[in-house]
């Protein structure tokens, strides 16, 4: 308590003062701040480096047994029969996101430019908080909807006896990428200066020429970045799908028929396998291939923001 | 007779008009089913699991054999996990997103950790399980724990917090920082006293998200965590099994025997959402008050 009225009545008489140990104390407090967020900074780039090279350790061991074109080309799933070839999933994962992104991206968009564009104030203040909601519901709650209530749907509709498949994946995914998507465009479409709204509108155009013509080509960088960001969400997620797709390593004859994805048997298989086994290594290499695909599509966003601006 | 120009411009001008009304249309038609369809399916989440819903459930132990278990190990599991995991994400992430936004300067190493911590956030959640089990069970040989699937959800908030803090702080006005310095605050000070203050709506709202991504994870507590629990409520040892709740409603619908595993999956399911709710609600409810004080 004295020392304080000491130190208060020392500053009143020169303000400039400060005391030396205040001053040291203070001067250590801020360097020890500023090197413990640069320590928290380089942990998370520490953290992807041991994921990329953990996983990928143990997945290139899979190449000592398995030629790369047998793993990357060759359909044939048979682990009991030594055969790895990881072809079925890749091409499930491609032919998933691109039905996903087929039915995801139009909606997503309608959704957006409704939200953003015409939209009454008090709607758009409710879409957006449900958006929110929805990102929050967990994956494996859409999975299981997807299993109880989609799928045999699917089956009434087509007359199938499975029903499990690409399509249910796709839909289900759908609602999963829905929101990402529509958030990002709709920030992207309402960050869009008012100055081109009303340039437009003085051209003469209507209200849905302006959205086309102008307001979609300015938001074209956001839309895009919103659209690869729902499509490495699509290519990751597990949970939701391995409770739909079906789950066995071959080719679909259709949308609806069984088959499987990179993400969906890593899972179903992960538990069960030896960890010392060429098994159990190309599980992980098609880990690491998810890991490379989700770190490109990153780098493609990066490299169109660097353009755009 | 040829029609004028005139007369071709005006009517291209009332198809545009007719076709703007009828895309309007569509637009309001397409939403608001998409609106319907997904107030039906919270409707339908809920209300199936909320008309069997009892508190013993919420606390009861599961039974592999019998009717009638409850979720209640999973439950406890979910939260603890949960919080553990949080608790180391929020300090890291929170450092790193200070560091980004007033820190960082502009060169290749800056750019470097940013395209780090974008690539982090966009692995998929079965990687960094695949990592956590690679570290914990192979690596430390300490097998599916709590405490596993505690520090690997944390991985997979770490960069979602990290970008959340670095834009809320990066929308806090440049004049506030300077006031600061100019009274003799030291840089640590000034984010601590008064840009965090003024940023902690945005980060509110980020670890709210975060927190619901994480309660709903499942894909890396079933890799790092496993799928059952010690069996017993209250167990606050790190080392025993994580399993929580999701994973639990995974192994009802695809593994489990009981015969009420429908009934089961379905209150789970209800339990799920409605924490969700209750979570994204508590979170933001600071931000709430302030702004209602604010207000008046």
């Amino acid at each position: 308590m004295e020392k304080i009225i000491s130190n208060t009545t020392n500053l009143l008489k020169n303000p400039l003062l400060i005391t030396k140990a205040s001053f040291n104390k203070n001067y250590i407090k801020n360097h020890l701040f500023r090197f413990y967020s640069l320590l928290s900074v380089l942990l998370l780039g520490f953290i992807l480096l041991m994921i990329l090279f953990f996983i990928g350790k143990t997945g290139i061991l899979v190449f000592k047994e398995v030629s790369l074109a047998d793993f990357f080309f060759s359909l044939n799933w048979e682990p009991y029969e030594d055969h790895y070839g990881a072809g079925v999933f890749i091409l499930g994962t491609l032919a998933l996101t691109t039905l996903t992104f087929l039915i995801a991206v139009p909606i997503s968009l309608v959704m957006a430019i409704f939200s953003a564009e015409i939209a009454p104030i008090w709607l758009r203040n409710l879409v957006r908080p449900i958006l929110d909601l929805l990102v929050g519901i967990p994956s494996i709650v859409y999975g299981y909807l997807g299993i109880t209530i989609l799928v045999p749907f699917i089956r009434e509709v087509t007359g199938t006896s499975i029903g499990e498949g690409l399509l249910a994946a796709a839909i289900v995914l759908t609602i999963m990428v829905l929101p990402t998507i529509t958030r990002i465009s709709d920030d992207a479409i309402s960050a869009v200066s008012q100055d081109f709204r009303e340039a437009s509108y003085a051209l003469g155009s209507t209200r849905l020429q302006m959205i086309f013509k102008v307001l979609l080509p300015a938001a074209k960088q956001g839309i895009i970045t919103g659209v690869i960001l729902g499509m490495a969400r699509a290519i990751g997620e597990t949970m939701a799908v391995v409770m739909v797709i079906g789950n066995t390593a071959i080719l679909p004859a259709n949308l609806y028929s069984p088959t499987s994805v990179l993400t969906s048997n890593i899972v179903m298989e992960i538990l069960n396998v030896q960890y010392d086994s060429t098994w159990n290594y190309a599980l992980y290499m098609m880990a690491f291939l998810l890991l490379l695909i989700s770190l490109v599509l990153i780098f493609i966003i990066r490299k169109l923001r660097v353009k755009g601006v | 007779m040829r029609e004028s120009l005139f007369h071709q411009h005006r009517k291209k001008n009332t198809l545009a008009l007719i076709g703007d009304k009828v895309w309007t249309a569509l637009f309001w038609a397409g939403s608001l089913l998409i609106i319907f369809l997904i107030g039906c399916l919270l409707f339908l989440i809920l209300g199936k699991g909320l008309k069997l819903m009892t508190l013993d459930f919420l606390i009861d132990l599961p039974d592999e054999i019998e009717a009638g278990g409850g979720i209640g190990p999973f439950l406890f599991n979910s939260i603890y996990v949960l919080v553990l995991s949080l608790s180391i994400a929020i300090p890291m992430g929170i450092g790193a997103g200070i560091y980004l936004a007033e820190y960082a300067p502009r060169n290749r190493f800056t750019e470097l950790v940013r395209t780090c911590v974008e690539g982090l956030a966009s692995v998929p959640s079965i990687v960094i399980g695949l990592f956590g089990y690679v570290l914990f069970v192979e690596y430390f040989d300490v097998g599916l724990t709590v405490l596993g699937a505690s520090i690997s959800l944390a991985i997979l908030n770490l960069p979602i917090l990290t970008r959340v803090t670095e834009e809320a702080i990066s929308m806090v006005p440049q004049e506030l920082r300077e006031a600061s310095l100019a009274l003799g605050a030291t840089k640590a000070q000034t984010i601590v006293r008064v840009v965090l203050p003024s940023a902690l709506n945005g980060i509110l709202t980020g670890i709210s998200l975060t927190a619901c991504r994480a309660f709903g994870e499942s894909a890396v507590i079933l890799l790092a965590g496993g799928s059952s629990t010690s069996g017993f409520m209250w167990d606050f040892n790190l080392l025993s099994q994580g399993g929580t709740l999701p994973v639990h409603l995974w192994y009802i619908q695809s593994e489990a025997l009981v015969e009420d595993a429908k009934e089961i999956a379905d209150k789970s399911a209800a339990v799920m959402v409605l924490t969700i709710l209750f979570l994204s609600f508590i979170i933001r409810l600071p931000i709430w008050i302030r702004e209602r004080r604010f207000n008046r």
